[in-house]
Order: structure tokens, then C-alpha cells, then sequence
């Protein structure tokens, strides 16, 4: 991981390889044609969002949310939201109370 | 007779309460009219039957003293609605019926307020013009000579069905600017409120830390009623926030005199056409001749923010729309394993936009990037916000654009994700600082477009955003030119 912090962000480019990892990653496929087309999508957004790489953020603090909220508890009391029956009756595909998905285990 | 679709959203609801018609007739009415209507596109489903039992009933019992009693509204297909399909307009959600109903709209319901139907927007809410929804593009009711323009983005669906009378108000959400840059480009007022005003219980989640719900509506006093039944602190949603309940509407005063106003300079982008110069300029003009002080201010990483947004908002966009697998809900595409399942629903479901992002997201997050660029973009995303925390020891709002251009024409920006980005650039500072902005139109140019200013204000402060765009308003006196060119 060093290694990377040390090049500057333009040296970074996505290439087929990587779309490749990327889609993986995220549970996409994507066909070859596909990929021409992110490669060069992905590749121009993010030579836009490497001008964050002129901007010294050495002593800064990143936040992740502006909320100031700070968290409460609830009442610990039963609330009937979301039944099992109901919930159910959007899955794609169900047996009995169960989801089905492929067979996971050979 | 009146037109009882021109009334606005507060003088509907008089009408109602004063007798002067029964919340049938104004039903009825809309209707009518969205019967008409289908061209533009605007409803992804309609609720029509279930709005009439609800008029009927409304009439029956005699009770008018809800704040928003028999008011129809459509609201956008991303706030999940009881039994009511709601699609995010994707593919994905194609036949996903909600078993909960979202707090935002469920205030609306608490007040007597009719669903009409589920409004139109860009897929997940990701886009800048409607052109990434499933269900096809939705038109702005303005066009330029005979030529379609897009009603913007996401909340494009909302925008346009205010603007052509199909709905007496709704609800948007905006991330980036989508409520802001459909109602500019449609000319109507759009508000996102301050980053916990609203509950996000129940809304399908783009990028959490940016998502709020807000009232697009046809002027401010609309705005001050919607803001004031949706708002408030809700237990579902942990960054809501706890603050006494006032009435906005009730406190709404058209006086701006000694109110100071920042001018930032950061905003005078490249390239902004000329029209829309000048339109900040009439916008200071107004304020200064109402007694209102202009201070000239400066953002200085105002540049910065596009860039940190489109490393955010995927960012949180990859990880919130990691739930759509195909098993719990949803469409689900067929796999000779479960992974291969998971892929193929996920690459059928979801269209380009949408995966785009969350690619980028993905990558951003994935391991050896993750400092480079999230890190970072959270890094700069705390300097934009210094940068109004301290504009505001100085002023007490910010005057600017909504939009570097007025409505656009279909296919313009679609194939080029930056030129499409840019679109935000005015709008996405107040989202990554969690900021209240609104949009309000200040008149047309030379092609007859509506043309949008904007506010930022304190955080919590959208009364003062309010009473500014009030008084600004009040002075402009602008009125709907759309021409019902569809019907």
C-alpha cells in the first residue's frame, strides 16, 4: 500500500486488467465491448478527480459526515414493521419461509 | 371557474379549508390533466383510484383541519411508499412493493396530503438530466423553439410535474443538486434542506452522507409548508436531527434589510455564458436595493468539489447499492452459481450510469487506493466545509447560480460523464458541507428558459434562506410560461 501513497495519482490509470479485478469486485460482469467503453469512462473521471492531488492535505482531518448528532438509544419495545410474510413476497425466488439461491455447497 | 390546478399548494389547501371546493374537485382537476399528460413523461406509476377513496373520504368526514388536507402529490419513485410500487427507476426494482412506508412521506399522509403516484428521475437518482431512468426520459415543459429539453436531474420526473401543474407540490431528494438543477431548469423553487432536517428512513439510499429529502414547489410559501410537515427528528434515522419544531411558513417575512450577503468569488467559473452573469448581478441588485449589505467572499476550494464529490458519492453509492444480489428482492438474473447469479442480476439490473459509479466507487475503495483518493476527498471535503463555517462568521447567506446554463437538449451531455458532472458545480458544495440551499427562478432569457438563482445558508438556518428568496420573490414577480404544447 506504501508504494502507492508515494506516486502521484496521475501515474495511476485503469486498464483492461483492472476493469477486470474492479468488476469482480463488485459483482458486475461486463462484456469486452463493455470494457472499452469503462476503461475509457473510468479512466477520464478519474484523471478529473486527481486534481484533488495540487492540494497539500497533510495536516487535515477527514470527515466522513457532517451530522452532529450525537446517538440516542431507543426504547427497548416491540414494533411490528417488516413481517416475515410480506418481506417474502418481493424475493425473486422462495421455498416456505426460506429464500432459494443456486446451489452454494457441491 | 379557476383553474384549480394554477392555485398554488398553500391556496389549494385554503380553498379546501374555506369550502370554496371539495377535495374531489381539486383531485379531479389534476387528474385530468395528468390523464393529459403522459407525453412528458413525468409518472412512473400512477394511484388514481386510491386518491379518489381518499378525496371521497376526506369529503365525508368534514374534517379540514389537516395542514395539507386534500392536497394530491406525486412524490419521487425513490421514497419507498406502503404497497405502492417504488422502482428508484431502475430495473432492478422494476416490481418491488414496499412493505414500509418512508417517514418523509408518511408525514405527508399524516396531514390528509393524497398520493397521485410514484414521479419520474434518474436511476438510483444518479444523473443530471432523467436520461438514465429505466422508464425512459421525461420532458421539460419548456422547450427550446420545437425542440425537447431534459427537466435535469435526478428529481427530473418531480420538477417537471410541478412546473406543468400535474402535482400541487412534491418531494425530491438531492445529493448533488437534484433538487436544485431540475427546479432551476424548469422554473419552479426547489429547497434541500440542511443535512438532518429531514429523516432518511425509508428513502432508497444513494450516498448517505449526502442524501436529503426536500420540497419542490411552485414558489416559497409552498416551500415553507412542505418543509415545515416533513421535517423533524425521527428514531429510524440516527443522523436526524433533534431541533424545536417551529413553523416556517408562519415565520416567513419578506425583510432583508441589513441581512449580509456573501459573494463568492470562486463561483465566476470559466466559459459561464453571459445570461447567466447577469442574473446574479439583477439577483445582488434586488438584495441591495431591499436594504440587504453584499460582501464579497471567497471559497477558496470551491474548484475541489466536484472532484470530492465524484469520489464520494460512488464511493457510498458502491458500498449502498452492494444489497441488490437478486436474492431478497428485486430482479434477479439467472447463474450456474451463486456467484455467477449475484454478476449476471447485477449487470442486467442495473444500467450504464448507475454501474459506472459503482465501479469508480469500487475502485476508490479497494484496497491500495483507498488513501489516494477517498482518504483525500474526505480530507478536502473537511477544507470546503471550513470554508463556509468561516464565510459564515461574516455573512449570513450566499447568493450564487443555480446552474452554469439553462436546460439543455436531449443527448448533449449524455456521453461524456464530465461535461454531465458539471452540471453540479454549483450545487454540490452545499451538499458535501451539509449545508440548506435553495433554487428559485428570477425570469427567462432570450429563448424563453427559465433562468435560477440559489442561496446557501447556515446550517438549520432555512428560515433566513427562506425569507431571502421570499423577498427576492416578492420583487421579481416571476410567472410560468409553459404552454401545455403536449395536451
Amino acid at each position: 500500500m506504501l508504494i502507492y501513497l508515494h506516486l502521484p495519482l496521475s501515474l495511476m490509470s485503469i486498464n483492461k486488467e483492472t476493469i477486470k479485478k474492479i468488476s469482480k469486485l463488485a459483482r458486475i460482469s461486463v462484456s469486452n465491448q463493455e470494457t472499452n467503453r469503462l476503461e475509457k469512462d473510468l479512466n477520464s473521471i478519474l484523471k478529473f478527480v486527481e486534481q484533488l492531488n495540487h492540494l497539500n492535505t497533510d495536516k487535515i482531518t477527514p470527515i466522513s459526515s457532517v451530522s452532529n448528532e450525537v446517538l440516542t438509544m431507543n426504547k427497548d419495545e416491540i414494533k411490528i414493521i417488516n413481517e416475515k410474510e410480506d418481506i417474502l413476497k418481493n424475493s425473486p425466488e422462495k421455498n416456505e419461509d426460506y429464500y432459494v439461491v443456486p446451489k452454494v455447497i457441491e | 371557474m379557476t383553474d384549480l390546478c394554477k392555485l398554488t399548494l398553500v391556496e389549494s389547501v385554503q380553498h379546501i379549508k374555506e369550502k370554496k371546493c371539495a377535495a374531489l374537485d381539486l383531485l379531479n382537476s389534476y387528474i385530468k390533466r395528468i390523464e393529459k399528460s403522459d407525453k412528458l413523461n413525468c409518472f412512473n406509476s400512477k394511484d388514481l383510484d386510491t386518491a379518489i377513496k381518499k378525496a371521497k373520504s376526506i369529503d365525508e368526514k368534514k374534517d379540514f383541519s389537516k395542514i395539507l388536507v386534500g392536497a394530491p402529490i406525486a412524490v419521487k419513485d425513490l421514497f419507498c411508499t406502503r404497497d405502492v410500487k417504488t422502482t428508484a427507476s431502475s430495473k432492478m426494482l422494476e416490481n418491488f412493493i414496499p412493505t414500509y412506508e418512508s417517514t418523509v412521506t408518511q408525514k405527508l399522509w399524516n396531514e390528509d396530503a393524497i398520493l397521485l403516484g410514484k414521479l419520474n428521475c434518474d436511476e438510483f437518482a444518479m444523473g443530471s438530466s432523467n436520461e438514465t431512468s429505466f422508464f425512459g426520459n421525461v420532458l421539460n415543459p419548456y422547450r427550446l423553439n420545437n425542440d425537447n429539453l431534459v427537466p435535469g436531474g435526478s428529481s427530473g420526473g418531480c420538477a417537471a410535474a410541478v412546473a406543468a401543474n400535474l402535482t400541487s407540490a412534491t418531494v425530491g431528494t438531492d445529493t448533488g443538486g437534484s433538487i436544485r438543477q431540475p427546479a432551476a431548469f424548469t422554473g419552479i423553487v426547489g429547497l434541500k434542506p440542511t443535512y438532518g432536517r429531514c429523516s432518511r428512513w425509508g428513502i432508497v439510499a444513494f450516498a448517505s452522507s449526502l442524501d436529503q429529502a426536500g420540497p419542490m414547489t411552485k414558489d416559497v410559501k409552498d416551500a415553507a409548508l412542505i418543509l415545515d410537515v416533513i421535517s423533524g427528528y425521527d428514531e429510524k434515522d440516527s443522523t436526524s436531527a433533534n431541533k424545536p419544531k417551529t413553523s416556517f411558513l408562519n415565520s416567513l417575512k419578506n425583510n432583508v434589510k441589513g441581512l449580509k450577503v456573501g459573494i463568492p468569488k470562486e463561483y465566476r467559473v470559466e466559459n459561464m455564458p453571459e445570461e447567466v452573469n447577469s442574473l446574479w448581478q439583477e439577483g445582488i441588485k434586488i438584495l441591495k436595493e431591499q436594504g440587504a449589505i453584499i460582501k464579497d467572499i471567497s471559497l477558496a476550494h470551491t474548484k475541489y468539489a466536484l472532484p470530492t464529490y465524484y469520489i464520494i458519492a460512488p464511493a457510498e453509492a458502491s458500498s449502498n447499492l452492494a444489497r441488490y444480489d437478486g436474492v431478497r428482492y428485486g430482479f434477479r438474473a439467472e447463474g450456474k452459481d451463486l456467484t455467477e447469479m449475484y454478476e449476471n442480476t447485477r449487470s442486467k439490473g442495473f444500467g450504464n450510469e448507475v454501474k459506472r459509479r459503482i465501479m469508480i466507487g469500487t475502485y476508490v475503495l479497494s484496497s491500495g487506493y483507498y488513501d489516494a483518493y477517498y482518504l483525500k476527498a474526505q480530507k478536502v471535503r473537511n477544507l470546503i466545509k471550513t470554508d463556509f463555517d468561516e464565510s459564515f462568521k461574516d455573512v449570513d447567506v450566499i447568493l450564487t447560480p443555480t446552474t452554469p446554463t439553462a436546460a439543455f437538449k436531449f443527448g448533449e451531455k449524455s456521453d461524456d460523464p464530465i461535461a454531465m458532472y458539471l452540471n453540479d458545480i454549483f450545487t454540490v458544495t452545499a451538499n458535501l458541507a451539509g449545508l440548506p440551499a435553495i433554487s428559485f427562478p428570477i425570469k427567462f432569457n432570450k429563448d424563453g428558459l427559465p433562468l435560477s438563482l440559489q442561496l446557501i445558508g447556515k446550517s438549520f438556518d432555512e428560515q433566513t434562506l427562506l425569507n431571502t428568496a421570499y423577498s427576492i420573490e416578492k420583487e421579481v414577480n416571476f410567472k410560468s410560461q409553459v404552454k401545455d404544447w403536449w395536451m
